[in-house]
């Protein structure tokens, strides 16, 4: 079970706790009724996907029941940090590497090649 | 004219008793509780209301004889009174802007008492329960099981497990089991 580190509760607790609440940082339009479809689409809809370090949402929903971010990469499923709601993005000291043992997809189709 | 038939209130886990030697399962007595949520700035004007200084740290608990407030989050707090006092009133004349809803009756307890308490909470809830890092006055909103509950640690070998009352049977009968492997 991954252990989150709570930024309000300030420790780490089981994941059972958390709830994921997508993409942070995602400024919704001060222009809503202006803005076009596309636009909208964009705001709305479309979303980086990265395979790597990701920045979101998560909610302590049966804790403090707080929304936080965090900084997760996608390929190990490790936190890299959390901080609360409504500070900017931290600076990551280092593109956090992916111990080798993480079975990926494509790592496990490369053998069975 | 046809007797009149009068309803009589039935707490959710009446006369049940559960657990083990090494932790006893007990339905907790009524009480009055207050879900409480405020801002930094009202805190002082609730706690002299209330007659209990709310907690501000995470984790952390007040109490005045049989009243108790447990932090649940940084703007919520549960407060319960074992004696049933009025805690709307008493929240509501500290006139600082607060939102107090009444859970009396959403919210019903157990107390798990004994050695093995700890593991017999522990079967269901993933926090750390260790004295050192859960001590006695600790609190916590959290898991158990499928159920959402409050663990209060109210002594050393003592917890009173808070949740709603719809719940009530699948919390005690997972409390019960866990009590009783905690004896093996």
């Amino acid at each position: 079970m991954l252990l989150i580190y709570c930024p309000y509760c300030e420790e780490e607790r089981a994941e059972l706790e958390f709830r994921n609440g997508g993409d942070a940082h995602i400024a919704r339009p001060t222009n809503m009724a202006e803005i076009s479809d596309e636009e909208f689409e964009a705001y709305f809809f479309l979303r980086e996907n990265p395979k790597g370090v990701i920045f979101e949402r998560w909610r302590h929903i049966h804790g403090c029941g707080r929304f936080f971010n965090a900084a997760r990469d996608t390929v190990s499923d490790r936190f890299i940090t959390t901080y609360k709601a409504g500070e900017p993005k931290p600076v990551l000291d280092a593109e956090p590497k992916t111990p080798a043992t993480v079975e990926t997809y494509e790592a496990l189709e490369g053998a069975a090649q | 004219m046809a007797d009149q038939a009068m309803a009589t209130r039935k707490a959710p886990l009446d006369g049940l008793r559960g657990g083990s030697p090494a932790a006893t399962v007990i339905p907790a007595a009524p009480a009055s509780r207050v879900a409480l949520r405020a801002s930094a700035e009202a805190v002082s004007a609730l706690s002299a209301a209330l007659g209990v200084t709310l907690p501000v740290r995470p984790k952390s608990s007040a109490s005045t004889g049989k009243r108790h407030v447990l932090w649940l989050g940084p703007d919520e707090w549960l407060v319960i009174d074992e004696d049933g006092a009025d805690l709307m009133s008493a929240a509501a004349s500290s006139n600082a802007l607060h939102s107090a809803v009444d859970v009396s009756h959403r919210n019903t307890a157990v107390i798990v008492s004994g050695p093995g308490a700890e593991v017999a909470i522990n079967s269901g809830c993933p926090q750390d329960l260790s004295l050192a890092v859960f001590p006695v006055g600790a609190c916590s909103r959290t898991t158990f099981g499928k159920a959402e509950i409050v663990l209060f640690r109210a002594a050393e070998d003592t917890f009173r497990v808070e949740f709603w009352r719809s719940f009530s049977p699948f919390v005690f009968g997972l409390l019960s089991e866990g009590a009783v492997d905690a004896a093996h």
